[in-house]
C-alpha cells in the first residue's frame, strides 16, 4: 500500500513570491483551500487506497503543506531538503523532526548543496531523474546516487514556470511517463527519449501543463491530477489509467498541485 | 592561452551532461582536452571526467567556467604554490622548484600566474603584492627572496603548434646530414622576413601591432669558422639588410672578422689567396691590440679603423652584441665580458623578443644560448659536426632544426634566399 506524507493547510497562504505563480495580491482563500485539500485526501484514501501520514502544520510556514519538498525517502533513509530560498529553509527543521521521530535514518546534505526533495527527484524503479538549474543543484544527484545506490540522470529545467521536476514530469506505475518536453533543454529531452520508449511517453499539451497536469499522484492504475485537464485525462485513459480530477486551484496560486501536496514514503 | 581544469562527476554520460558541457565550451569559443574519463562499470556507479579548458582570454575562460558550473563542472581543487625565503645570498631553499624551458605557471592567491622569462634550470621567485613570478638564477638570489618549492601549484605547458606552417611547425627535432637543405633554408629565410616585417610594424605602430608569438628579433650565435670558411660577407649583408638584431659570440669571431678587415686574413690565412701570409699568425693579436687601443669595437668602427665585416655592420645597425669570453682568449677585445656570470646575465637580458635563433659553427656559445632560450623559440643549429646540432635538439625543444653543413654555405644560401647578389 502506498504511504503518503501530507500536512493540513491550516497556515497555508501566499506570503511571499518565490516562483512565477505566486503573487501576494492573489491571496489564497482559506476556506476553499481547506475544502480542496480535504477532497484530495478523501480521493487518495477512499478512491485510490493510499495510506496517509499527517504531519502537524506550523504557523508562519505557509508552504509546509507541500510535503513533496520535505526530502526524499527510500529504504528507510530520508535525505532532507536544502531549500534554495530562505523563505522555505525554515521548514527544514520541521521535516527533520518528523523524520527523526518516525525512526528514519536522516541524512543531511552540505548546506551549499541545494536539493528540494521529491519535488526534483522522481523516477522508475530502475532509474531516477533529477531536475536541476531552477531549484536543486546538479551536484546533489552525485551524492544522492551514492546514498541510494541508484542511477540518477540530471535533467535541466529551463522554464521558471516549471521550477520543480514534478511540475512537468510524472513517471507512472506502468513505466509510462507523463511530461511536458518544452520545460527541458534539448539534452534532457534527448535523455528522456533515450530512456523512455516513444509509445510510453505521454506528452501533455501546453495549456494543461500550465494547469499542473503533470503534478499528479500515481498509485497503481490511479492518477490523481488537478481538474481542468481533459486532454491529459483522455491520454491517461488510453494508456489504461483511471484519472481522478480534483479542484486544486487555490494551491496552484502557490505553484503546486496534487503531487506537491504529498510525499511518497515507500 | 588561459586554461583551467574542471572535474565533472556523476551520471554524466547517459544524461548527456558531459556532451552538454563540452558543447558549451566549444560554443563559447573555447577548446578542451579530455584529460581523463572514467566510465562507471555499472549503471549505479558514477562516471568522472577531467577536462582541461583553454580560452584565448581570461574573460572568455571566466565566461566558460560560469556557463558550465551549473551543470556540475567544478574547478579542480588546486592549492597555491608553496614558497620559502632563500636562506642566504646565492643559495636557494633546499626543495626549490627547478624550471624547464617550457611555458610555466604558478598558482598564487588562487590565480594562475605566468612565470616570466622562462628558462631551464633556474628557480622561480615570487612576489605577493602584486602577485608575480619570474625565473631567477641561483647566483642572483638574495637572502629572503621568496622561492617556489615543491611541485604543488606549478604547471608546465606543452608547446603549442606554431601558427606558421614551415619547417618549425612539424614539431619534430631532427638532425640529419641527408635531409635536403634547400627547403629548410627557404623556410628560415621566410621566417626572417616575417620577423623583420613584424619588427618594422613594432617600430612604426608600437607594441600592439606586433605578433608577439612571432617575435621581433633574430639572434645569431656565431663562431669564428664563419670568417675562416668564407661566410663573413653573407652575414654582414644579412645584418646590413636588417635581418639580424642580436649577435652572441666570443672573442674569436670578432677578432678574426676585424683581422679580415685590417689585413685580409683570418688566423693568418689570406682569405682570397688561401695561402699563409708571412707572420700572418700575429695578425689577430695586432688587430686585438689596435682595437684595445681604441677602447671599444664601436670606436674602432666609427673612427674608420674597421671599415667592413660583421662587427662594422653590427655597430652601424645597432645590433645588440654580447661577446662572452673564455679561458683561451687572446687579448681579449675590450668589449669581451670575461666574468662568465656577467656574460650570462647580459645574454639573458638580450633575449626578450627573440623569435628565431640561428646558431652557426659554435659549440659552447650555442649550448649556453640553448640553455637560456625558452623552448618556444624556433632554433636552427648549423655545424659540420653532427654532434653539435644533436646536442642542441636533445634539449627537448620541438622547434629546433639541426643542419649538418658548412657555416659559410649555410649563410651564403640563406643570404641568396633573401636576395643577396654576390
Amino acid at each position: 500500500m502506498a504511504r503518503l506524507l501530507v500536512c493540513p493547510p491550516d497556515y497555508f497562504g501566499i506570503e511571499y513570491e518565490i516562483n512565477p505563480w505566486m503573487r501576494i495580491s492573489n491571496a489564497a482563500d482559506p476556506t476553499r483551500s481547506r475544502q480542496q485539500w480535504h477532497t484530495l485526501m478523501r480521493v487518495l484514501e477512499e478512491e485510490v487506497g493510499a495510506k496517509l501520514e499527517r504531519m502537524p502544520p506550523a504557523p508562519g510556514l505557509p508552504d509546509l503543506v507541500f510535503t513533496a519538498n520535505a526530502g526524499v525517502v527510500h529504504e528507510g533513509k530520508a535525505v532532507l531538503s536544502r531549500f534554495r530560498h530562505p523563505e522555505r529553509q525554515r521548514e527544514e527543521a520541521h521535516f527533520e523532526r518528523w523524520f527523526t521521530k518516525q525512526g528514519y535514518q536522516v541524512i543531511r546534505l552540505d548546506p551549499e548543496c541545494y536539493f528540494e526533495g521529491a519535488g526534483d527527484l522522481l523516477g522508475f524503479p530502475h532509474i531516477w531523474f533529477g531536475g536541476y538549474r531552477q531549484r536543486s543543484d546538479i551536484r546533489a544527484y552525485t551524492v544522492l546516487s551514492e546514498i541510494f545506490g541508484k542511477e540518477i540522470l540530471p535533467l535541466e529545467l529551463i522554464s521558471p514556470k516549471f521550477y520543480h521536476l514534478d511540475t512537468c514530469f510524472c513517471p507512472l506505475s506502468g513505466g509510462e511517463l507523463l511530461y511536458y518536453p518544452p520545460a527541458f533543454d534539448s539534452y534532457a529531452q534527448t535523455t528522456i527519449a533515450t530512456h523512455v520508449d516513444s509509445e510510453q511517453r505521454i506528452v501533455v499539451p501546453q495549456a494543461e501543463a500550465e494547469r499542473f497536469a503533470c503534478n499528479a499522484v500515481c498509485v497503481d492504475r490511479h492518477v490523481v491530477l488537478p481538474a481542468g485537464c481533459p486532454e491529459t485525462m483522455k491520454l491517461l485513459r488510453e494508456h489504461g489509467y483511471e484519472p481522478h480530477p480534483v479542484e486544486l486551484d487555490e494551491f496552484m496560486k502557490a505553484g503546486g498541485a496534487a503531487k506537491c501536496l504529498t510525499l511518497r514514503l515507500e | 592561452m588561459h586554461t583551467e581544469t574542471v572535474i565533472l562527476e556523476g551520471h554524466i554520460i547517459d544524461s548527456l551532461i558531459l556532451a552538454k558541457v563540452l558543447d558549451t565550451i566549444l560554443q563559447l569559443g573555447g577548446s578542451f582536452d579530455l584529460r581523463e574519463v572514467h566510465i562507471g562499470a555499472t549503471r549505479e556507479e558514477p562516471s568522472r571526467a577531467r577536462i582541461r579548458i583553454q580560452a584565448d582570454s581570461s574573460e572568455l575562460l571566466g565566461k566558460i567556467l560560469q556557463a558550465i558550473q551549473p551543470h556540475g563542472a567544478l574547478v579542480e581543487a588546486v592549492r597555491d604554490c608553496t614558497f620559502e625565503p632563500a636562506p642566504a645570498d646565492g643559495v636557494l631553499p633546499d626543495a626549490f622548484y627547478a624550471t624547464s624551458h617550457l611555458p610555466t605557471q604558478v598558482r598564487l592567491k588562487g590565480q594562475w600566474i605566468e612565470v616570466e622569462a622562462i628558462e631551464m634550470d633556474l628557480a622561480i621567485q615570487v612576489t605577493l603584492d602584486p602577485p608575480r613570478a619570474r625565473t631567477i638564477p641561483m647566483a642572483e638570489v638574495k637572502a629572503g627572496d621568496l622561492i617556489v618549492t615543491g611541485r604543488e601549484g606549478v604547471r608546465v605547458f606543452p608547446l603549442e603548434r606554431p601558427k606558421e606552417r614551415d619547417v618549425f611547425a612539424f614539431m619534430e627535432a631532427q638532425v640529419s646530414s641527408e635531409r635536403p637543405h634547400h627547403p629548410i633554408i627557404a623556410d628560415i629565410a621566410r621566417r626572417m622576413r616575417l620577423i623583420r616585417d613584424n619588427r618594422e610594424k613594432a617600430l612604426l605602430y608600437g607594441g600592439k601591432a606586433v605578433d608577439a608569438s612571432l617575435g621581433t628579433k633574430v639572434l645569431v650565435v656565431g663562431g669564428p669558422a664563419i670568417v675562416h670558411a668564407g661566410g663573413r660577407e653573407a652575414l654582414a649583408w644579412l645584418i646590413d639588410s636588417g635581418f639580424v638584431h642580436v649577435l652572441f659570440c666570443g672573442n674569436a669571431l670578432a677578432a678574426h672578422d676585424m683581422e679580415a678587415s685590417l689585413f685580409g686574413t683570418s688566423l693568418g690565412y689570406a682569405l682570397h689567396g688561401g695561402h699563409v701570409v708571412p707572420h700572418g699568425h700575429e695578425h689577430h693579436l695586432r688587430t686585438i691590440n689596435r682595437v684595445r687601443a681604441m677602447g671599444s669595437i664601436r670606436r674602432a668602427v666609427e673612427s674608420g679603423l674597421i671599415r667592413d665585416g660583421i662587427m662594422a655592420s653590427c655597430i652601424r645597425h645597432n645590433v645588440e652584441m654580447v661577446l662572452a669570453g673564455s679561458i683561451r682568449d687572446d687579448g681579449p677585445l675590450p668589449d669581451v665580458i670575461t666574468d662568465t656570470m656577467k656574460a650570462q646575465t647580459a645574454m639573458r637580458a638580450a633575449l626578450p623578443g627573440v623569435g628565431l635563433a640561428l646558431m652557426v659553427a659554435t659549440t659552447l656559445h650555442s649550448i649556453a644560448t640553448g640553455n637560456l632560450l625558452p623552448a618556444k623559440v624556433p632554433t636552427v643549429c648549423v655545424d659540420i659536426n653532427p654532434a653539435v646540432p644533436t646536442k642542441l635538439t636533445d634539449r627537448g625543444s620541438f622547434q629546433a632544426v639541426g643542419l649538418v653543413m658548412d657555416s659559410s654555405s649555410f649563410l651564403r644560401q640563406l643570404a641568396r634566399e633573401l636576395s643577396w647578389q654576390e
